[in-house]
């Protein structure tokens, strides 16, 4: 078992014979992804990576069965991108790009919702369930099949965490890279429950950064909802205020959503918080004995 | 982006919003014309910077002569105003808003921000105008009143008067509020916006609702879109090796520190200054050089993480995914050569083609340490830097 994508996901790419578009599917299907096709509008009938290329999702999902799409198209674009996947039917819309205005993705998000599809990202690395299945740009060596479930508002900080329970041996059962927006599709809670659920997973490593309050509600729903054991570190407990740390969603606001903040939220619940980025496995290894 | 209160007055204005009738000069010689085209003998006149507490700072003045404003404005223009907000250096007064005195009855708070948490426009609004709302949110949060805006529907009049006669509000004034709401709401995502606010929005002793300071705060994502916002961008304001980071598509944020990072990746970068202090060191920066570390971004980034004459040392920290790090080694070898780098250099290369990468750092004759872990890394930077001092 694993989350929301294992071998038999079949994924198409939005944006698919641009640049990111094939450089990343060419990436994926090297790891095994099981790519169906892809889609750009004008180019429908093509072949593009020995694949087939259509105009619409509508007609990619009849062609091919997709129950995945990941998103490359650039950010002006995107918000016609994910709602022509939901409309399609697809379930699982990840994606990559970075720059969506907030409003735009507040509206593409309450469609999803209502649709009961589900958006990652934007402005993420995608999710990978090791062995399995790669949507997203990030590399896939470093990963390891195995029991931790990796949750992350960040990208190559996603990959320290990655490095650091496949060094071990531990593994990964799937990671989640939700993205640095103020509005991201899916939440920390929505992948806690998804761990939560899923009997691979054993313990849980989640990797939050300042900004917001995501992680002092997953404190909340760890506390009521989690029985496994979560490890957890803020990223920006240096960030001055008021500034945007590169990501959208990285900004103490008001003197809110500090890292300080953050961390005693998860404390408080007993999660087991690390405050250096390289103990993210060694936390793991304190929180379960391992 | 943010915009000055005069230009967030213009928007206000262009959607029905009233605002005290003002004048903007940037010369003494424009002042005398300006107060002949405003009523009344006493007016208010305020510096023009991104920065909030300029009351305090002496940047907001009440005055009653020709000569006097003169005077103020000719103080004001050309020197930099130093608030709770700013840096040390204070931000430079380029135009200075000169208005007409409202006779003020009550002051109220009307703001407007995405809630992360509701996924939706949320406005707030409160009687307690004029103070800090961070304070107002700590210490008496039931005086904050909120709505929502609803995506489909829009802000709807009967929201704006459940928030009206929360506020006390009352007779032709509940009219004057739905009216100014409407815009406002509607204002907030035609232009893409963050974050507003009118603090305080006044009730005047004749009754009438007005905006006198306001604030704007535009999503960035959204600029492509938002062609007369954008015209409005002020970069007086901004960090001048910010915007330089800009052109090149690099992050940088200017910190107190003397150590600086060049790191891949926003999150990363954050955790590697996280790091640096924990380790005893203080980031001089932050700055993510993404995801395509060439050897012209690397030597870009170098020269403006330089250009801060408080660094004493750099750390380079880059977990190459899909690019290789022997590739971005040869960038940083090239970088380093080019930009004369004569303080220390510690780099630690991850991922992809890793020890390639490392070998090559210490096969080159440039003054580099290679360090083989995250906090070996920080440690070695942190060493060099106090062994210097």
């Amino acid at each position: 078992m694993s989350v929301l994508i294992n071998k038999d996901t079949r994924v198409i790419c939005q944006g698919f014979t641009g640049k990111q578009g094939t450089f990343h599917s060419e990436q994926a299907i090297a790891y095994g992804t099981n790519m169906v096709g892809g889609v750009t509008p004008g180019k429908g009938g093509q072949s593009h990576l020995d694949l087939p290329v259509f105009d619409t999702v509508q007609q990619a999902v009849a062609e091919t069965g997709a129950n995945a799409s990941v998103i490359y198209v650039p950010a002006p674009f995107c918000k016609d991108s994910i709602l022509e996947a939901i409309d399609a039917g697809i379930e699982l819309v990840v994606c990559i790009t970075e720059g969506i205005p907030t409003l735009d993705m507040l509206q593409a998000k309450i469609v999803a919702d209502s649709a009961a599809a589900r958006i990652i990202g934007p402005n993420c690395p995608g999710v990978i369930t090791p062995g399995e299945c790669k949507i997203g740009i990030m590399p896939g060596e470093i990963h390891l099949p195995g029991k931790v479930g990796v949750v992350s508002r960040s990208g190559t900080l996603t990959y320290e965490a990655v490095k650091q329970t496949s060094d071990p041996g531990f593994g990964q059962s799937t990671c989640i890279g939700i993205g640095g927006d103020p509005i991201p599709g899916t939440s920390f809670i929505d992948c806690l429950q998804l761990f939560e659920d899923d009997p691979q997973t054993e313990a849980i490593l989640m990797v939050g950064e300042i900004g917001g309050s995501a992680e002092e509600e997953a404190a909340e729903f760890i506390q009521s909802e989690v029985s496994k054991p979560v490890t957890a570190f803020i990223a920006g407990g240096t960030a001055p205020k008021g500034k945007r740390m590169g990501h959208a969603g990285a900004i103490i606001a008001g003197g809110k959503g500090t890292a300080a903040e953050k961390f005693a939220a998860l404390e408080k619940v007993g999660v087991h918080t690390v405050r250096s980025p390289a103990e993210l496995g060694k936390g793991v290894a304190e929180a379960t004995g391992w | 982006m943010n915009l000055h209160e005069y230009q967030a007055k213009r928007v206000f204005a262009s959607y029905g919003m009233p605002v005290p009738n003002n004048q903007v000069v940037e010369s003494t010689s424009a002042v005398s014309d300006a107060l002949e085209k405003l009523a009344g003998d006493r007016w208010v006149v305020k510096a023009q910077v991104h920065a909030g507490g300029r009351g305090k700072a002496g940047g907001v003045k009440l005055l009653d002569t020709t000569d006097a404003v003169t005077q103020a404005v000719g103080d004001m223009l050309g020197s930099n105003l130093v608030t709770y907000q700013t840096n040390a250096q204070g931000q430079p007064i380029n135009q200075v808003l000169i208005e007409e005195i409202s006779n003020i009855s009550r002051e109220l708070y009307l703001g407007a921000v995405i809630d992360r948490s509701s996924q939706r426009v949320v406005i707030m609004a409160s009687t307690e105008g004029g103070m800090e709302i961070e304070k107002v949110a700590a210490e008496t949060p039931e005086k904050i009143l909120k709505t929502a805006i609803n995506p489909l529907t829009g802000l709807q009049p009967y929201q704006s008067r459940e928030l009206a006669f929360g506020l006390g509000l009352e007779g032709d004034q509940i009219k004057q509020f739905v009216r100014l709401l409407d815009g406002f709401a509607r204002m907030f995502v035609e232009k893409d916006l963050s974050l507003v606010e009118i603090n305080p929005l006044v009730v005047t002793a004749e009754g009438q609702l007005i905006c006198l300071d306001g604030k704007i705060n535009v999503d960035d994502n959204a600029l492509y879109r938002q062609k007369e916002i954008l015209a409005m961008r002020d970069e007086s304001q901004e960090d001048e090796r910010e915007n330089r980071a800009k052109e090149w598509d690099l992050n940088y944020i200017s910190l107190d520190g003397d150590i600086g990072c060049m790191v891949n990746g926003a999150g990363l970068a954050m955790a590697t200054m996280d790091l640096i202090k924990l380790c005893g060191g203080e980031p001089a920066n932050f700055l993510d050089v993404g995801g395509g570390a060439t050897k012209e971004r690397v030597s870009e980034a170098f020269k403006i993480i330089l250009s801060d004459s408080n660094v004493k040392g750099v750390l380079v920290n880059i977990f190459g995914g899909i690019v290789r790090c022997d590739l971005i080694a040869e960038g940083i070898i090239g970088a380093v050569e080019e930009v004369h780098v004569n303080v220390p250099v510690v780099v630690r290369l991850e991922g992809n083609n890793a020890d390639r990468g490392s070998q090559l750092l210490s096969d080159s004759d440039v003054n580099i340490i290679a360090a083989s872990g995250l906090t070996d890394a920080a440690e070695k930077i942190v060493a060099a830097v106090q062994a210097k001092q």
